[in-house]
């Protein structure tokens, strides 16, 4: 089985600032890591795989990313931290993509490596969308499952989840191939083994252009995207307010009449 | 798709530089030059330059007649027949919305058994209920629930379509969108109808520190999540005009799914669910204890509220993920939020800085969540949070 993880490279820190006199995003000298959801998607990928193994099922993860030729370093920790093979969707007609054309493209390469199981993070912390995920299962047709938090069970044809939802849990059986999103909850990454450093410094990471996953112009990038940004902004700045300190037992009544002002009690 | 520097207009102010967030663009000799293999048309350039001198052209537009769409539909999210709170607050965002474009307001519901529901909005400023309803559509079914919706869309034309960035929400629209080929913006927090008729869609990204406007210009609907408790619920009508109810019964073809729900585990406790909660106490590092949990718990409890909790403390075990606030878990947005022995690390101030009112009890003055905190308490939060339960349990037996 051909198992398949999408992982977006995002910046290490969401504090970004907007330029006051620009009023654009500052982004020098922001350091980039593997979206923390995606890495949740990759270790259970490779859980699967460790799993299909021990049922006698031989299987691959291999791990895709659509963005700027920077983002091969996020493929090569992806190989190891356990992935078998990586491929970099990359082309400069995908610039501007939005998560309509940005999950067809993933779906245009997940079809070409012919990928039975896809796991995705279920949002990047940079855009929050937890759009693209399930838009891959539908250009794919696949089933889908968002907010994943166990695999229970794998076979051959179906697959066993329980998703996360507001007021508890779902226990949902799917027939693959599907697309299934992940939360925090689903497992604890492992770190680095030392022969998947070997691996992902020797492994060959293929570049795929518009060209090489037969995606027409119209339907990628800024042209290809629904929807347009037309401004960014900061949000308006929350103060410090009031500061008290003293006797908890003080400090306890004082807190008590608040929440009384407020109607809360 | 071109981008230009227009060499008349530009003066080599280098604004334009400080703007581009891929460092495509160079000024030699009092001129901006842009390298296109950098360049992706992000459009920073452009609104930030002063004078006019960078253009870019997309050669786009609509592939059919736009005119024809009209009307606001709100998804009427119901779980066992009854209807999420976040749909009455779409009520209130699609009434301004539909008014504005001088349409109607539809909510639209799947379900099975859905007189309660319907009834429930009778009371409510909205001008038609669309029902489906069906044995088969009970339960959330993500191909089963976007192939409908998509299907009436196609037929009915809506013009905007909104829905709440809830787990359903968020994943059902988003296939929606992409079998309709149109725009959807996730976890709005504001929408409005520009002067350009197009529905302007605001929504926090980077965990909160920026925000961004977004439309969808030349496919329709419009389509929108909009995050939870951040537009007020809609008051029921003054005019005592009722919804016209109206049934359509879902094509049976369209009710294939290749996924099965075997089983669903309710939480039933009422401090799991903080997402929909008017009052959060949370409790972090200085928790301490996994047993010290309770005496976060009982607060809630008093308060009538919800437990959230920090990464800290669910990393450690004491307390299960689903109440974990902040950038890997749940954004919240409640009346109250008291952070408890919680420091403040920027991905927990992305999940509840925009809640109404934030208490924090903190022993470390210098704590960062005290910067946003409307009031900073310094002291131990486990000697402070059960006498405060004790106070507000006292209070409330005076008073039944």
């Amino acid at each position: 089985m051909r198992i398949a993880v999408c992982i977006k490279q995002v910046p290490q820190t969401t504090e970004v600032k907007i330029d006051p006199e620009t009023h654009t995003l500052v982004r020098e000298g922001v350091e980039s890591q593997i979206n923390p959801f995606d890495l949740y998607a990759l270790e259970e990928g490779v859980r699967v795989k460790e799993r299909l193994a021990e049922q006698g099922e031989e299987s691959t993860v291999t791990v895709l990313t659509m963005g700027p030729p920077q983002a091969e370093a996020a493929l090569r920790e992806a190989i190891s931290l356990g992935a078998d093979e990586a491929v970099l969707i990359s082309d400069r007609a995908f610039a501007g993509s939005d998560t309509w054309a940005t999950s067809y493209a993933l779906a245009r390469a997940l079809a070409k490596v012919d990928a039975a199981l896809v796991f995705c993070g279920m949002q990047a912390i940079d855009g929050d969308t937890g759009q693209v995920g399930p838009g891959v299962a539908v250009h794919l047709d696949y089933a889908q499952a968002a907010y994943v938090a166990q695999v229970e069970t794998i076979e051959k044809r179906t697959v066993v989840v329980k998703r996360l939802v507001e007021n508890g849990y779902e226990r949902v059986s799917l027939r693959l191939p599907a697309v299934i999103t992940v939360v925090k909850e689903i497992n604890e990454p492992r770190t680095p083994s030392l022969r998947g450093k070997m691996n992902a410094k020797k492994a060959q990471v293929p570049v795929w252009k518009a060209a090489d996953i037969d995606a027409p112009e119209d339907k990628i990038g800024l042209l290809g995207s629904p929807t347009q940004v037309i401004k960014v902004f900061s949000p308006s700045h929350r103060e410090g307010g009031q500061r008290w300190a003293g006797e908890p037992d003080e400090l306890a009544d004082k807190l008590c009449e608040l929440l009384k002002e407020m109607e809360v009690v | 798709m071109s981008i230009r520097v227009i060499e008349d207009k530009c003066n080599g102010c280098a604004l334009c530089i400080k703007a581009c967030p891929t460092g495509a663009i160079e000024v030699n000799e009092k001129l901006a030059t842009i390298e296109l293999d950098k360049c992706n048309f992000c459009g920073s350039c452009v609104s930030t330059c002063r004078f006019r001198a960078i253009t870019i052209e997309i050669e786009k537009q609509a592939k059919e007649d736009l005119s024809q769409y009209s009307g606001v539909w709100v998804f009427g999210e119901q779980w066992r027949g009854e209807l999420a709170p976040v749909v009455f607050e779409l009520i209130t965002a699609g009434r301004e919305l539909a008014d504005a474009r001088k349409s109607e307001l539809s909510v639209i519901i799947l379900g099975d058994n859905l007189a309660r529901a319907s009834e429930e909005l009778s009371d409510y400023p909205v001008d038609k209920v669309i029902l489906c309803e069906a044995p088969e559509l009970a339960d959330y079914d993500p191909e089963r629930y976007s192939r409908i919706v998509s299907d009436l869309c196609r037929d009915l034309k809506p013009e905007i379509v909104l829905a709440g960035a809830t787990t359903t929400g968020r994943s059902f629209l988003s296939r929606v969108a992409v079998q309709l080929y149109t725009g959807l913006t996730a976890d709005c927090t504001s929408l409005k109808i520009g002067e350009d008729g197009l529905l302007h869609q605001i929504r926090p990204a980077f965990g909160g520190n920026i925000m961004a406007e977004i439309v969808c210009p030349y496919t329709r609907p419009q389509m929108a999540t909009v995050r939870h408790k951040v537009i007020p619920m809609s008051p029921k009508s003054s005019n005592g005009r009722r919804p016209e109810i109206v049934k359509l019964d879902p094509k049976p073809q369209l009710f294939g799914s290749r996924s099965k729900i075997l089983e669903f585990i309710e939480q039933m406790e009422s401090t799991v669910n903080i997402v929909d909660a008017d009052v959060i106490v949370s409790g972090g590092r200085g928790i301490q204890a996994p047993d010290n949990f309770a005496l976060i718990e009982e607060l809630a409890r008093s308060l009538g509220g919800a437990v959230g909790a920090s990464r800290a403390a669910v990393d450690a075990g004491w307390i299960p993920y689903s109440h974990q606030v902040g950038q890997t878990g749940k954004t919240v947005c409640p009346k109250l939020y008291i952070a408890c022995g919680i420091s403040g690390a920027v991905q927990h101030l992305a999940g509840m800085s925009s809640s109404d009112t934030i208490i924090a009890i903190n022993k470390d003055p210098n704590a960062p969540i005290f910067q946003v905190a409307d009031f900073g308490l310094v002291g131990d939060c486990l000697e402070i949070v059960p006498l405060l339960t004790k106070k507000v349990a006292s209070l409330r037996g005076v008073r039944n």
